[in-house]
């Protein structure tokens, strides 16, 4: 094969420069939503910002493993959620793992129980916990739980997208899932009846 | 409570997924017309993942969004 003509070599990387840039706009405009995933991942606001720091660094210096076309914001939580591996759970402490017999009913009858019917009549449940009651409560599941809840029912991934964010079946999703939310009520009774 | 209440708590979190099957979901809709207390207990798990959501739409702080952007253009190799 004879060598690229200077001018086919000088398009090639235009092309290319217009791709990455492309690409980083794209991921940049994620950011917000990549954010929320790593706050509610991690203890700390500074712990997120790093983190989030850190994907973007990693994605961007990776952006042509990216195939564009396929979703960019799962692509994005996978660099998150492994470095999160890496990094966060040498050091964070080991939740006590408590059995998890409970009913998906639990929190509902608990507050039930504590308030009276009427509580369940409103959203005024929800006003006894606070922003903090979430966090807190994340934090004290098994990270392997918390993964699953925070990136299905807060950063709004299905199954399958957060199956691909893991690397696990989907089937484990699903049960981690249910595991993870009848955790995170456990925690939510404690903060709100406390 | 009873059986059907059991059931129809087995049937939760499908239900608000929706990925229950049409004939899961009769089943479930069936239940909750004529009972109050799954009834409850249904709305109380839909505000409680509603809370869960709203409760998490934290912005970025302020200058994160800069120290991103200055991450463009990043070498493989740094």
């Amino acid at each position: 094969m004879s060598e690229p003509s200077p001018d086919t070599e000088a398009r090639r990387i235009a092309t290319e420069a217009r791709d990455r840039a492309r690409f980083e706009e794209e991921a940049l405009a994620l950011a917000d939503q990549v954010y929320r995933v790593a706050r509610r991942l991690v203890g700390s606001r500074e712990e997120a910002e790093d983190l989030v720091q850190e994907t973007y660094a990693r994605a961007f210096r990776s952006w042509k493993s990216f195939t564009p076309g396929t979703n960019l914001r799962a692509w994005l939580l996978r660099i998150l959620t492994n470095l999160n591996v890496d990094r966060g759970r040498k050091i964070q402490r080991s939740p006590q793992t408590q059995p998890l017999e409970e009913t998906d009913y639990y929190l509902a009858n608990k507050l039930a129980s504590a308030g009276g019917e009427e509580v369940l009549e409103t959203d005024e449940v929800v006003e006894r916990l606070s922003q903090d009651s979430i966090v807190n409560a994340l934090s004290e599941i098994p990270p392997q739980f918390r993964d699953v809840v925070v990136l299905v029912d807060i950063g709004d991934f299905s199954y399958a997208d957060a199956a691909q964010i893991l690397d696990v079946p989907i089937g484990t999703v699903m049960s981690r899932l249910h595991r993870g939310r009848r955790a995170l009520k456990q925690h939510l009774a404690e903060e709100a009846l406390s | 409570m009873g059986a059907p209440c059991d059931r129809c708590e087995e049937l939760l979190q499908d239900f608000l997924d929706r990925t229950l099957t049409d004939a899961e979901w009769r089943e479930a809709e069936d239940h909750l017309g004529g009972c109050d207390y799954c009834r409850r207990r249904y709305r109380f798990e839909e505000s409680l993942r509603r809370y869960v959501r709203t409760s998490s739409m934290e912005r970025m702080p302020p200058g994160l969004m800069d120290k991103l952007s200055e991450l463009r253009g990043l070498d493989a190799t740094a």
